[in-house]
């Protein structure tokens, strides 16, 4: 139907998030159709991405540069560190606006069903970057463990608590309740348990 | 095809960007997974996490299909645990463990309820190790190898029983075993008592409770995982290291129950 190159293009795209097969036949034909205007921009774009961003060597998130421009920015607060799954966390934490630390980025969570153990996650970095942190003169105060409210999630976030704590920094978690928005009567049990649990003085 | 029933999420996994596989552990139609449409959704999400119990419907075209699961939440008892790391760790080594050794659609349902019992008192924390290894000890016996603690399997008498036959899972008295103790499980006293409470009266050592877990583990490894070439769970081996960390940590609070 089409020629080979096409073809290829549509098979790469339809393997992108939220893209299946036939929207990625339409993303294609977008693409070839506006030529100039959005086809050479993002082979150029691509091209840029590729040759250039990298993860970052302390927090994992991805930049052109290395430290990235959140560890190597001085009106941050070093040593505040929020420890996510992974960048897809680090920049809904970024859009909120809502933390003046650094980020942490561990790669994932632990799973006993996908086999991720430990040593498949960036653990042994964050605690050597809090202990590096401890001899230096920006020690690490307080880690935040912004993981997901799911079984793993929270195994990983008891796991990491347990070898941090030893090391004198001070751990919190995300708190788990009603959502901005959220009504009671369609919330899920659990979140209303949780919610009552984790109740403060009003 | 279709049917419905309630059952325990042992495992979900994502399927694409929104869509779960999940495992359910249910009374007549053992353990069967299902795709979840919008499973991975958050109004979805909760409902699916590994411990709850749902009512599930499950729709395919024929009984050995992947099929489609719906269902609402019964019972919340994964949320409960999130805050307590032993609890957690309970929940995620049942799981892991059911998920592991019982066979697809085969009907386990005493299997079922003492996970539906151990699920139901996560709260309880390691209290309920015990249980958990009674819960062990019940899947086993499901599965077919179930341990004999009645009798000594060299006397016949049921006296001074000591000692669990890593070949046979039988029992065996401290004098037959004596000779060949080193070869031989240690059985703690708790798993002798058959009639035992929902909660021990007594508090159980963590020593014991390592005890009773190499036993079951010993034979889970032997028959139900090592037959497909899998390794223990590693959410089980998490919660030894718990349990041996707890003994080692804190000699004066050692006991459980």
């Amino acid at each position: 139907m089409a020629g080979a190159e096409i073809e290829r293009l549509i098979a790469l795209l339809a393997k992108l998030p939220g893209l299946g097969p036939r929207s990625a036949r339409r993303a294609a034909l977008r693409l070839i159709a506006k030529r100039e205007t959005l086809l050479d921009p993002l082979a150029r774009a691509l091209a840029e991405t590729s040759a250039h961003v990298r993860a970052c060597g302390r927090c994992g998130n991805f930049d052109t540069t290395d430290p990235c421009s959140i560890c190597a920015d001085a009106r941050r607060d070093h040593g505040l560190v929020c420890v996510i799954e992974d960048v897809a966390d680090l920049w809904a934490l970024e859009r909120a606006g809502a933390h003046p630390g650094t980020y942490h980025v561990l790669g994932g969570v632990l799973s006993a069903l996908g086999g991720v153990g430990p040593d498949d996650l960036a653990i042994g970095r964050l605690l050597r970057r809090v202990q590096e942190a401890a001899a230096s003169d920006k020690p690490v105060r307080e880690v935040i463990l912004a993981l997901s409210a799911t079984v793993d999630g929270q195994t990983t976030a008891h796991y990491l608590s347990e070898r941090l704590k030893p090391l004198g920094v001070a751990v919190s978690r995300l708190a788990h309740g009603v959502p901005v928005g959220g009504e009671l009567d369609h919330l899920d049990d659990g979140t209303i348990l949780t919610a009552l649990r984790a109740r403060r003085p009003a | 095809m279709e049917w419905q029933e309630d059952g325990i999420v042992l495992a979900a996994s994502l399927f694409g960007e929104s869509e779960l596989i999940v495992t359910l552990a249910t009374a007549s139609h053992g353990r069967h997974r299902g795709l979840v449409r919008g499973g991975a959704s958050s109004r979805q999400r909760g409902t699916w996490q590994p411990g709850n119990l749902v009512r599930a419907r499950w729709v395919g075209r024929l009984p050995d299909q992947l099929g489609h699961y719906t269902g609402e939440l019964i019972e919340a008892w994964a949320a409960p645990a999130f805050e307590d790391a032993d609890a957690l760790a309970l929940l995620a080594a049942a799981c892991a463990v059911a998920d592991g050794a019982l066979p697809e659609h085969e009907a386990h349902p005493k299997a079922l309820i003492g996970l539906a019992r151990l699920l139901a008192r996560l709260p309880q924390g390691l209290a309920l190790l015990p249980d958990y290894v009674r819960f062990e000890i019940a899947l086993l016996a499901e599965l077919g190898y179930g341990l004999d603690l009645s009798s000594c399997a060299a006397t016949g008498r049921n006296d001074q029983l000591a000692y669990v036959s890593p070949r046979t899972g039988r029992a065996v008295s401290l004098s037959a075993g004596e000779p060949w103790k080193d070869r031989l499980f240690a059985l703690p006293p708790f798993l002798l008592d058959a009639a035992a409470p929902v909660v021990a009266a007594a508090p159980v050592p963590h020593a014991d409770i390592l005890a009773g877990l190499a036993i079951t583990g010993h034979f889970l490894e032997q028959h139900a995982f090592g037959i497909h070439h899998r390794p223990l769970p590693a959410a089980r081996t998490r919660l030894l290291d718990r349990i041996a960390l707890a003994a080692s940590i804190a000699p004066a609070a050692t006991e459980t129950g």
